[in-house]
């Protein structure tokens, strides 16, 4: 499904990615975990084709496109959709705004029709329902004086109802407690599916107590050097990142 | 020749050609051109239009209308489209008796062109006409009072609640020479009487005309009135437009400033709080493009105590458009608690459109609550770039955004038909932005026990 070669990217003439390579398979949830500054973020950045990011080298493939190639509204059309670390507050844009017009501008670009107002309101109220969210956010612009937790809940609530091939979640468990966590961890649980990947980034292993990846990467200094099951991150929690570190450096 | 005598030849010439005139409006037009010539038109060395460069104006060359011809279907397209309305429409300035519809006129209220109001009513009309802004408002003022013959006057016996909007609608010919126009409108609003007054200034896209608008405006204690100037002039025109207002006690006046055509505009607007009780509230948009200039004057006098104004204009410049804001309000001795509050945000889209803002307060009271500021800032990309990777594309991610950002002001606007042209203007067509209220109340409705939920843990 996704398909990443040997990626370089500079930031601001700093090369961050060195050649970083990973390959999602539908039906996979993959984490990826790694020290502060290891090019975590910068990787769902270029996904979602984030400005300032210049790659250099390498490819990324979705689904037998050139990701690269695509604008940043046709990778989400395309069912690539990102989950930010700090969703950004959009004054004035009400949430049931954004939401429709989001869920139509893909529909659209798959050659449907827009989606029938009743039927678009049983969805989103079934999603609000399923993330214990107040119906009142529809209302209100998008995470304008959200709390951490709220923004973080209604990030998960758009992946709920656009449905996406691949979510990219960044550092979605930064910021919650223990309940918003649960309710989040919920969220993301319920969008695992054969035809579906998903894609963790996190610091912290304690995200994946609630979502159980198939396969973890440590990112050390803009590359992958190790790779395995779960249990990698039991071993990450127990042990730090250093030991990977000395072992990739041998 | 100079600028000004070119125009007074026009008016001589006008006076030789019309029907004789009662000797006072004669006088008073005399008074006018007098005036305008003692003032001649301004230059950048006025404080007042130090911003804005009328030779546009001042070099024209302006003929005066001689018919109202308009086709009715073209009239149609221009036509705001509400449910009903009350409506008056003068052609470059000459009323058009086929294109204005009065029939939801109620008991208690007349609104009638100029020339029909002075020969009905001399004394009740030409006796208040001119009475808030005279010659020596400015040099418009004194052009318009010399050259005025229509407009429209609009009168609210006292109670008279006309809750059909009362349009007056201005249309701009696309002439073979330009023309002018120096339209007058009254609006009496007797006691407690209550009228939304819309002036829409509209015409065919490449029409190039001078319309010159003085309004005064009336209220009455306990009066209502909300009033538009909608601006929608084709783009090559040139609008001047005054308001000013009087305000009894108890009175409320709402004025939405939207300004979105014309090559060069300028706006006066002036409420006069004179009693106790009596708010002022001045909503503008202004939203300009190309080389578009658009100036807007606005001053509100607190003359008594306990007066309330609010004041937000939002403007949104783009390519090497340029904007003017300069927002008054003066607190006279002795007019203790008023509470003032102005501000004004701007949003320029290109770098090199421009805005010149200046919010002033002038207090000579002690017990009052004031506030006033003014930004100005760009779109943020961060927000555009997080609608993008929700699928919305470029172009409507950054027209949503910037008509978000006149959202406090359009969420005011009740009028559906406006903030429908507006959302053109501004964000080209967007989906489905009207259709919304009715998902959520739906939604609402039928959610009570994901509320339940939802409140147990707002802060997770």
């Amino acid at each position: 499904m996704l398909e990443v070669k040997d990626l370089h990217v500079t930031v601001e003439g700093k090369e961050i990615l060195k050649g970083l390579s990973l390959t999602i398979q539908s039906g996979e949830v993959h984490a990826i975990m790694g020290p502060n500054g290891a090019g975590k973020s910068t990787l769902s950045a270029v996904i979602a084709g984030k400005d300032g990011y210049e790659v250099t080298a390498g490819t990324i493939t979705f689904e037998g496109r050139d990701v690269l190639e695509m604008e940043i509204e046709e990778r989400a059309q395309a069912g690539l959709l990102m989950g930010f670390q700090y969703p950004v507050e959009i004054p004035g844009v009400k949430n049931i705004y954004l939401l429709k017009a989001a869920l139509n501008a893909q529909r659209e670009a798959r050659g449907e029709n827009e989606i029938p107002a009743p039927e678009f309101m049983k969805l989103v109220k079934e999603k609000l329902a399923y993330m214990k969210m107040d119906s009142s956010f529809l209302q209100r612009a998008v995470n304008e004086g959200f709390s951490g937790g709220e923004k973080k809940r209604n990030e998960i609530l758009q992946m709920l109802i656009l449905e996406p091939k691949l979510a990219m979640l960044d550092e979605i468990d930064s910021g919650l407690d223990i309940d918003a966590m649960k309710i989040v961890a919920d969220g993301v649980n319920s969008l695992r599916s054969a035809e579906r990947a998903i894609l963790m980034v996190t610091h912290y292993q304690r995200l994946l107590d609630y979502i159980t990846p198939d396969k973890v990467h440590v990112l050390v200094d803009g590359r992958i050097v190790k790779s395995g099951g779960k249990e990698l991150a039991l071993e990450l929690e127990s042990r730090g990142y250093e030991w990977v570190v000395e072992e990739s450096a041998a | 020749m100079s600028e000004e005598q070119s125009f007074l030849e026009r008016l001589q010439a006008r006076g030789a050609a019309r029907h004789a005139e009662p000797t006072w409006i004669a006088a008073r037009r005399q008074a006018g051109a007098a005036r305008f010539e003692a003032l001649g038109f301004p230059t950048k060395r006025d404080e007042q239009w130090k911003y804005t460069d009328v030779r546009r104006i001042s070099q024209g060359n302006f003929a005066l209308a001689d018919n109202a011809d308009f086709s009715p279907g073209q009239a149609a397209a221009l036509t705001l489209p509400l449910a009903a309305a009350i409506r008056l429409t003068f052609v470059d300035g000459l009323f058009s008796a086929e294109l204005s519809d009065l029939a939801a006129l109620p008991a208690g209220a007349t609104v009638e062109p100029l020339s029909q109001a002075l020969s009905d009513n001399h004394e009740a009309v030409g006796g208040v006409l001119g009475r808030l802004t005279g010659v020596d408002f400015s040099p418009f003022a004194a052009l318009n009072t010399a050259f005025s013959e229509e407009g429209a006057v609009i009168r609210l016996a006292p109670g008279t609640v006309v809750e059909t909007p009362i349009v007056v609608q201005f249309l701009s010919r696309a002439n073979a020479a330009p023309v002018m126009s120096h339209p007058r409108v009254l609006i009496q609003a007797g006691a407690r009487s209550e009228a939304t007054v819309i002036e829409h200034f509209v015409g065919e896209a490449d029409a190039g005309n001078f319309t010159n608008v003085v309004a005064e405006a009336l209220l009455e204690r306990g009066a209502i009135l909300t009033h538009y100037n909608l601006q929608e002039a084709p783009l090559g025109d040139l609008l001047v437009t005054s308001l000013q207002v009087d305000q009894g006690r108890d009175s409320r006046f709402t004025s939405f400033n939207v300004n979105l055509g014309g090559a060069l505009v300028r706006n006066d607007l002036v409420s006069e709080l004179n009693a106790e009780g009596a708010e002022a509230h001045f909503y503008g948009l202004f939203y300009a493009q190309g080389r578009q200039h658009v100036d807007n004057h606005t001053l509100v006098n607190h003359n008594a105590p306990h007066t309330i104004s609010n004041e937000n204009y939002k403007g949104i410049l783009d390519d090497r458009a340029r904007g003017v804001f300069n927002g008054k309000v003066i607190v006279k001795r002795d007019s203790q608690k008023i509470e003032a509050d102005q501000s004004n945000a701007n949003l320029l889209l290109s770098d090199r459109a421009e805005i010149d803002t200046k919010p002033e307060l002038e207090i000579y009271a002690d017990d009052v609550k004031c506030s006033h500021g003014a930004t100005t800032g760009q779109l943020d990309e961060e927000a555009v770039f997080a609608l993008r990777t929700r699928g919305l594309d470029e172009q409507t991610a950054r027209g949503l955004l910037t008509l978000a950002f006149a959202g406090e002001v359009m969420d005011r606007v009740t009028l559906d038909a406006v903030a429908e042209r507006v959302e053109r203007a501004v964000a080209g067509k967007l989906p489905e932005r009207f259709n919304l209220t009715g998902l959520v109340e739906v939604a609402t409705l039928e959610q009570g026990h994901a509320k339940e939920a939802g409140e147990h843990d707002r802060d997770g």
